[in-house]
């Protein structure tokens, strides 16, 4: 290692200086992006050249968001609606994996149910939130059916299909040994397709979200979705303003943990790729 | 006389679909020596594959039967090693995971078992990429790799279907001594798929020549070359090497 660092040429050095100034400057540009939008949309409001009635305002968003605090509220809101997405994330991925390798396993139940995957898979899923309350009942169980609706048959089907893609004589080498499905299945199929299963992961994080938000709009009691419902009732778009920009912090940080997981999954021969 | 190790009685093969059949091949009858290296050619698309798929149990034939060691084939046999097109080493297994795999279908991961893989692995220089991935490898090793996992299953009879295709004209000439040699060196019974003629005379002591669609054998030719320690290489240069290339070449009837 301290070889190679002795050996680095003047191209080089001045190469990796370059690459280092230029991702500085991404960094300090992307914070300057966000201090500028807020501090125009303080300062406009302070002018009076918006009406903060209706926009809100960033000073105000902070006094939500420590009155929120004070109450001890703000933790519970987040906490709920976190654990609804994560539920819904997780429950939603093990039963689309599942129902995935059922269908892998036998093409004719497969070939058999595809009408109904496409249809389901078409219909949007937030006409069935009526549905899910009468039979669940008005609580965070109707929210994560609502986050699964959502998010299941994508899964399924993004999951079936890389199944469905494994390279057919990776497939054939392994029935050379004599393996039966299942050995096919765990030495070949799921193996060959983690990187796929991750991105599928990647796409049922954002869908959980849309999900829950979209369950707590039509029934709760608490989490960020009430927040943004409640407040747009009474007119309090300091409380709308303040649950997104919170909302858009959680489902960011989420996303960042799942490319973390992926990273961690795939370290042995992810990395050896050329 | 030396025992048939393989015998093929009257094989033939249609294959089914909504659009209609096809007759893959019909009535093929031939039988294999053991230790000897046999090489099937024929047109492309006339179902060579297809009678490898089927010696190996993998395909059930739609009439006649194959016998391994006197046994009538009907599913896949330990007797059997099969090697394809590409060397299929998975991308997130080690060269030792890749090599005991094999092992692993079948249960007989013992210690007797894993040590023999590990033997092969230094007989043939690869002991020291045993924890490399297949990326870090180089074409030619992996198909050494690629054959040791067909080893390390103990197989009497390796089926190579197309084995060497994949790879560029030079490494194939590399690959195909190095792999020519690790057969005779193992003592296996080899049958080997191919379109190309070359290949198939320089490795083989008889060439099972093929028809078009559906497939009957045209002939069966005994390649004797009067040169010790064969290799394919040495083949190559031999004299008689042209005219048994004319041969099968004018039998083939090759149009373009």
């Amino acid at each position: 290692m301290s070889k190679a660092i002795e050996n680095i040429s003047a191209e080089r050095i001045a190469y990796l200086k370059k690459m280092k100034v230029r991702r500085i400057a991404t960094w300090i540009l992307r914070l300057l992006i966000v201090v500028l939008l807020f501090a125009s949309w303080e300062i406009a409001a302070d002018l009076k050249l918006i009406d903060s009635f209706v926009t809100s305002q960033p000073s105000r968003m902070v006094k939500t968001l420590i009155n929120l605090y004070t109450n001890g509220n703000l933790l519970l809101h987040i906490g709920v609606t976190c654990l609804e997405t994560v539920a819904g994330f997780i429950i939603g991925t093990i039963l689309g994996t599942i129902v995935a390798i059922v269908l892998w396993w036998s093409e004719f139940t497969s070939h058999v149910l595809e009408p109904y995957l496409v249809v389901l898979n078409s219909l949007p899923k937030v006409a069935l939130g009526p549905i899910f309350i009468i039979w669940i009942g008005a609580g965070p169980a109707a929210i994560i059916a609502m986050a699964l609706a959502i998010s299941l048959i994508v899964t399924i089907l993004e999951v079936l299909n890389a199944f469905l893609q494994t390279d057919q004589d990776k497939i054939k080498l392994v029935e050379t040994f004599g393996a039966n499905r299942l050995q096919v299945f765990l030495k070949v199929v799921f193996p060959s397709n983690i990187p796929a299963m991750i991105n599928a992961l990647k796409v049922n994080v954002g869908l959980s979200w849309v999900g829950v938000i979209t369950g707590e709009f039509l029934v709760s009691k608490a989490g960020l979705g009430y927040l943004i419902v409640y407040g747009g009732q009474v007119f309090h778009l300091d409380l709308v303003m303040t649950s997104v920009i919170i909302l858009a912090a959680a489902a960011a940080l989420m996303y960042q943990g799942v490319v973390l997981l992926q990273k961690k999954l795939s370290g042995g021969w992810f990395n050896h790729q050329p | 006389m030396s025992k048939n190790i393989v015998e093929i009685q009257n094989v033939g093969m249609k294959y089914q679909s909504i659009n209609g059949e096809i007759n893959a091949i019909e009535n093929i009858s031939f039988s294999v020596e053991k230790g000897s290296f046999v090489s099937i050619v024929g047109p492309s698309g006339c179902g060579k594959s297809t009678l490898l798929s089927i010696i190996s149990g993998l395909l059930k034939p739609s009439s006649g039967k194959v016998f391994i060691d006197g046994e009538e084939v009907t599913k896949t046999s330990d007797k059997v090693g099969y090697m394809l097109q590409k060397d299929y080493l998975f991308d997130w297994r080690t060269i030792y995971q890749n090599v005991i795999l094999g092992l692993e279908i079948r249960k007989n991961l013992n210690p007797e078992n894993k040590d023999y893989a590990l033997n092969l692995l230094k007989t043939y220089g690869l002991y020291d990429f045993k924890d490399k991935y297949p990326s870090q490898l180089s074409g030619g090793m992996r198909q050494r790799a690629a054959l040791i996992r067909t080893l390390a299953v103990k197989p009497e009879i390796l089926l190579l279907d197309e084995a060497f295709s994949a790879l560029d004209s030079q490494t194939r000439l590399a690959v195909t001594e190095d792999i020519y040699s690790i057969i005779k060196n193992e003592n296996k019974t080899a049958i080997m798929v191919t379109h190309d003629i070359s290949e198939s005379i320089s490795m083989s002591d008889r060439v099972v020549v093929l028809s078009k669609r559906p497939a009957v054998i045209k002939n069966i030719h005994q390649i004797v070359f009067d040169c010790p320690n064969r290799t394919p290489l040495k083949c190559r240069e031999h004299p008689s090497f042209r005219e048994y290339f004319n041969l099968i070449w004018k039998e083939l009837d090759v149009h373009v």
